[in-house]
């Protein structure tokens, strides 16, 4: 399977499309009102009954198209940035957006600033992605090696996490913690079109800032010098993978809440599939992300799920017993 | 037209120490260059420095007469290919992958592999002895089987020239002696190599010339049998020589005089 894969990528990339439109159909059937397939897809073109039409393309569909934008995201990253630290535990979190992006969206809550307008949360928590963001643009730019990159986003992540443990101390009411805690723990019930509208742009920059890194992630695969050797150039690789990583993990955490996992997981369900090379695993995680994710989704709500479960929850709780599955069949390779 | 690579007056500095004054030297196409010193002499600053991995303080190096600071990067990579000492392998990559990337400085971002990208990829592996080990994982392979990928790797670049850093370390006899042999095929199909080498008998044995240096300077270059006289080796790394001859040609082994 491995080598069939290997030889011909597009095929499972063509597979993994057909997943995502067969799940988008699928999501969209399941919520407090189930819906039939046939409706749906009528529903889809505008061509059902009223109900239906405002359901599936009014509530249903904008959360899908961020829960597949935000998995494609993480995925994505997570990817690039394995590629780029050469290392398989590398989480799009590790440089430290994610935790900012918490920081941000903790400090609207506290502040009771949702009350004024639901983008307020999604708004601070972007001012978080993208305060990170810049303090780690400053450090990549000066040339720092991948080490100090990844030592910048321990400090930056133990920091704002210091700051949500602040905040969530001087939480004025119960009700407000809970809101925190829940924030943190990830969902996408009730996204919107505006949601969509807020972090599509940056989410797409990002991927428009990382297109074309794979091969020099291929090159990476021998150390920086053999790399530069084949004349790519390193500190502009890590420039634009630490930049669009920030970009649209900051973005997707903004929308969803910190949902971790997806980053770290997928690449490895891809390298199961096709193997190791870096640039063939960035397409096929973006995908499987977008699976993985709208998966998830579908898992948190009725009458599949308990409509209070969150999706940082279901997500880790699937993907992690198949991590270690993967982590044990592919041992030997990893040595 | 002034063919060869030339290196002229190449200096270089790092974190304060100067490590390389006016070293100077050219490697003309189908020789085989070595470049010798002790440890910490600058012999490996002075390959990463012609390769622009490392900064000069000044140089003037050039490719058959165009100066190689104004050469893209992805020219100077087709131009000047590299074998890095002791490189590391990241991901579990099969050996024709692996080999496959040398060809990096040759495709679009977007591009996959030609067929003149796989005829040189298969040559490279044929010339190494690695073809056999084409689906292998390069995670897997013993230390003689992994230098010698990692040089079909550089060779599938495709470069004129080739620039080895110690490309015999760590390996046992039977593998430094196929690794010499490959550089010399190399050169023998017009290949211009400079390499790191330590060993004084394949240095006296397989390069056409030797460059010397000693204290960041060049002390001596030319033919073998004149840059490795007892004077020199003395000077360069406070050893004495014993030399004899058989059938196959001449051999050195080194014995210490003294402290430094």
């Amino acid at each position: 399977m491995i080598r069939y894969l290997q030889k011909r990528p597009w095929s499972l990339n063509a597979a993994l499309v057909l997943v995502i439109l067969l799940m988008v159909i699928a999501a969209s059937m399941v919520g407090e009102v189930s819906l039939a397939p046939g409706r749906v897809v009528r529903a889809f073109f505008g061509g059902a009954d009223d109900a239906a039409n405002i359901i599936v393309r009014e509530l249903r569909l904008p959360r899908i198209l961020i829960g597949l934008l935000a998995g494609a995201a993480l995925g994505y990253s997570g990817a690039a940035l394995q590629g780029l630290l050469r290392n398989p535990l590398a989480d799009p979190g590790v440089i430290g957006v994610s935790a900012t992006a918490s920081l941000g969206a903790v400090i609207a809550i506290y502040l009771g600033l949702a009350a004024l307008t639901p983008l307020a949360v999604p708004l601070s928590a972007m001012s978080g992605a993208l305060a990170a963001t810049l303090i780690l643009m400053m450090l990549a730019a000066r040339d720092a090696s991948v080490l100090s990159l990844i030592l910048a986003g321990i400090g930056i992540s133990s920091l704002a996490t210091a700051g949500i443990a602040l905040v969530m101390n001087f939480a004025p009411t119960p009700m407000t913690l809970q809101d925190m805690i829940l924030w943190m723990l990830g969902s996408l019930e009730n996204r919107t079109v505006t949601d969509l509208m807020l972090a599509g742009p940056f989410i797409l920059l990002g991927w428009a800032v990382m297109v074309g890194v794979g091969q020099g992630l291929n090159a990476l695969s021998l150390g920086e010098d053999a790399a530069r050797s084949l004349g790519v150039d390193i500190g502009r690789l890590r420039l634009r993978i630490v930049l669009g990583t920030a970009l649209s993990v900051g973005a997707t955490v903004s929308v969803c809440g910190a949902v971790g996992f997806v980053g770290l997981v997928v690449p490895h369900f891809v390298r199961a599939l096709i193997g190791y090379e870096p640039r063939k695993l960035m397409l096929p995680s973006a995908l499987m992300g977008a699976i993985l994710m709208t998966l998830a989704d579908m898992l948190t709500r009725p009458p599949i799920g308990h409509g209070q479960l969150r999706l940082g929850v279901v997500m880790a709780i699937i993907g992690a017993p198949v991590f270690l599955y993967i982590i044990y069949k592919t041992r030997e390779s990893m040595r | 037209m002034n063919a060869g690579l030339h290196v002229k007056n190449l200096s270089v500095t790092l974190g304060g120490n100067s490590i390389l004054r006016n070293v100077s030297f050219d490697v003309k196409p189908g020789e085989v260059v070595g470049l010798i010193g002790a440890n910490g002499a600058g012999k490996s600053t002075a390959l990463r420095a012609v390769l622009g991995l490392a900064e000069p303080d000044f140089a003037e190096i050039a490719v058959n007469g165009t100066p190689v600071a104004g050469m893209s990067p992805r020219v100077r990579a087709k131009t000047l290919s590299y074998v890095p000492q002791g490189a590391p392998v990241h991901w579990p990559l099969t050996v024709e992958r692996l080999v496959g990337l040398g060809r990096i400085p040759h495709l679009l971002p977007w591009q996959d592999m030609r067929a003149q990208d796989s005829a040189a990829i298969e040559h490279a592996m044929r010339a190494t002895d690695c073809w056999r080990l084409r689906d292998r994982l390069a995670t897997t392979l013993s230390g003689g089987e992994r230098a010698l990928v990692l040089l079909a790797r550089t060779m599938a670049v495709g470069a004129p020239y080739m620039l080895a850093d110690e490309p015999t370390a760590s390996l046992d006899p039977y593998h430094q002696l196929q690794v010499m042999d490959i550089m010399r095929a190399e050169a023998a199909r017009g290949i211009g190599v400079l390499l790191v080498i330590h060993d004084l008998s394949h240095a006296l044995r397989y390069c056409d010339r030797l460059v010397l240096i000693h204290d960041g300077k060049v002390l001596a270059s030319g033919a073998p049998d004149d840059v490795l006289t007892d004077e020199n080796l003395e000077t360069a790394f406070h050893v004495a020589v014993s030399r004899w001859q058989d059938g196959t040609g001449q051999f050195l082994a080194p014995h210490r005089t003294g402290g430094r």
